[in-house]
């Protein structure tokens, strides 16, 4: 059974659709991204996926259960991890606060993941104590990731991890995915970076308005000419 | 000497129990508007309101804090919090919640809550009259004078004023911990920096909010009984008190506690140290001034019953000069 599938998905805010049949298909172990122009509908995609955007036809299954229109708030407890491109962190508050904020809904198990989050991102460690504000963007995206994570989730969404990063930070970023991803979570997560994220992609999405234009293994689409020409830049 | 026991008396005593009663109320209208993001006109009413939930239980039980030799209205004090604290949970499921599930924007609220405060205030009047009591029923205040060596002049301090201060550090000290150590505290801060993160990690908005409510509703209580133990409760407090707390809150930075106390303080001593009668502190230099300069009698900044234009002018000087005051909060 897959482990999260999207199936024909319409949707959008406020009346106007920016989903216009949207298809996709995650196994366990597997990272898919979602790549395409801007305005293609990808971070809104992620945002259907996790409830902030009503869907007005299609499903969405998480392991067959059908969870389309859930509240973000039941799909934390179902297992899901979100993280957003912007405000992902809790500015004010220090780096180890955030990531028990992560876990609000698993007090017990708060110091074993902590040990873990600080072992899997070490900058995290000797910053912990101040506020994640004050980190810089690939610290504070570490904390962001930190945070999800500690609710130990089945699949994670990440919304564009790697934007605005300098390219040190990118590729760690992208070698932080794939090991939270060989630990056992499914990964989801859209791409402006096409071309690296299609390179630790088991599947991707190239969506256009609104619409699959191209679904593959990252590395066909990778060497697809068709998509090398219109969507990554030849 | 007798001069600076003088200014110790009127000035840092009585700065310090204003400073004290502003610093507890503006706490409240910063965590509501932390987490609510509006102005909650009504909190000086919740104020009166759980000053007056003591009254009537002092009234009821005028010998009940007798045999601990403390005031009867301290030993009421958290039956009236617990009170005012429900009160202010059900005005919020009853007016503000119907209003934020239709998404409407803050100054709705806003305007929303100065309905609740006119309901208040003609509910208060309804229960207390028009007239001002004393919280000490059946009782004697009690004053300590200690005496400084070589001077005539003692130190003065009320009962109240001790009580104020000993309450006033338990429930800052006591905030302080709840929000930085405890669990649910972390997760008010969460709320208060990013709603929708907070919701996206799983916290419980709708149990921040209730909490934020008993909170704010136990502060007030404490801050409007503490203020009607020293002098006396008036169905009216709040309109003295609403200026001076909002001007407390936005000077230390909307949304900072910490600020909301430095705020209550600075607005506290400004406006003591306005109606101070400084022509007391020249008086020594009398003798020494030339023949043609009379030392007026009275020479203080504002009259004590213009006061109220303190806070007033501490409010439109940091809201032109510098809107997120002291502590960089937001702007309301």
């Amino acid at each position: 059974m897959p482990l999260l599938e999207a199936v024909d998905v319409h949707g959008g805010y406020g009346g106007m659709n920016i989903l216009n049949g949207v298809n996709m298909t995650i196994e366990a172990d597997e990272i898919g991204v979602i790549v395409g122009p801007n305005g293609a509908g990808k971070s809104t995609m992620l945002k259907a996926v996790f409830g902030l955007l009503t869907i007005t036809q299609g499903e969405i299954r998480l392991r067959g259960k059908p969870i389309t229109n859930l509240s973000p708030h039941k799909l934390v407890e179902m297992g899901m991890g979100f993280v957003p491109q912007e405000k992902n962190i809790f500015p004010s508050l220090s780096v180890e606060e955030n990531l028990e904020m992560g876990a609000f809904l698993k007090p017990a198990t708060v110091s074993r993941l902590k040990a873990q989050i600080y072992e899997f991102f070490p900058p995290l460690l000797e910053k912990r104590r101040q506020p994640a504000g004050e980190l810089s963007g690939g610290q504070r995206q570490m904390v962001a990731m930190g945070r999800a994570l500690m609710n130990e989730p089945s699949v994670l969404l990440l919304d564009e991890p790697t934007a605005g990063l300098s390219p040190r930070y990118m590729n760690e970023i992208f070698e932080r995915v794939k090991t939270i991803n060989a630990a056992g979570v499914g990964v989801l997560m859209v791409e402006q970076n096409a071309k690296q994220a299609l390179r630790i992609a088991h599947k991707g999405f190239v969506l256009a308005a609104g619409q699959n234009r191209f679904s593959d293994t990252g590395e066909a689409l990778l060497n697809d000419p068709q998509v090398a020409k219109s969507f990554l830049g030849g | 000497m007798n001069e600076l026991i003088y200014f110790f008396n009127y000035v840092v005593v009585a700065g310090s129990v204003t400073g004290c009663i502003y610093a507890i109320g503006a706490v409240g209208v910063t965590l509501i508007y932390s987490i609510l993001r509006f102005a909650h006109f009504a909190h000086a009413d919740m104020m009166t309101l759980g000053t007056l939930a003591v009254l009537l239980l002092t009234l009821a039980f005028p010998h009940a804090g007798d045999p601990l030799g403390l005031p009867t209205a301290i030993v009421m004090l958290p039956v009236a919090m617990a009170f005012t604290s429900l009160v202010a949970v059900g005005i919020d499921r009853a007016f503000y919640q119907p209003l934020r599930s239709h998404g409407v924007k803050p100054i709705v609220m806003v305007i929303a809550s100065l309905g609740v405060t006119l309901m208040l205030q003609g509910l208060i009047r309804l229960f207390a009259g028009t007239g001002s009591q004393n919280l000490y029923v059946d009782a004697r205040k009690e004053i300590f004078r200690i005496d400084v060596p070589g001077v005539t002049r003692p130190i003065i301090l009320t009962e109240p004023q001790v009580i104020l201060f000993v309450i006033t550090i338990v429930a800052v000290v006591g905030l302080h911990l709840f929000l930085t150590r405890a669990r649910l505290g972390k997760a008010m801060r969460a709320m208060s920096d990013n709603p929708d993160l907070a919701r996206a990690s799983g916290i419980n908005t709708r149990l921040i909010i209730t909490l934020t409510w008993v909170i704010a509703g136990s502060l007030a209580t404490i801050a409007g009984t503490l203020l009607s133990l020293d002098v006396a409760f008036k169905p009216d407090l709040s309109f003295f008190l609403l200026l001076p707390i909002f001007a407390a809150a936005i000077v230390g930075g909307v949304g900072h506690p910490y600020g909301a106390i430095a705020g209550g303080f600075l607005v506290g001593f400004a406006e003591t140290l306005a109606v101070f009668n400084w022509s007391v502190l020249l008086r020594p230099l009398r003798d020494s001034l030339p023949t043609w300069l009379e030392l007026p009698n009275n020479l203080a900044l504002v009259g004590t019953e213009y006061k109220i234009v303190v806070p007033f002018f501490i409010l439109v000087a940091v809201l032109i000069w510098r809107p997120t005051g002291i502590f960089k909060g937001k702007v309301i």
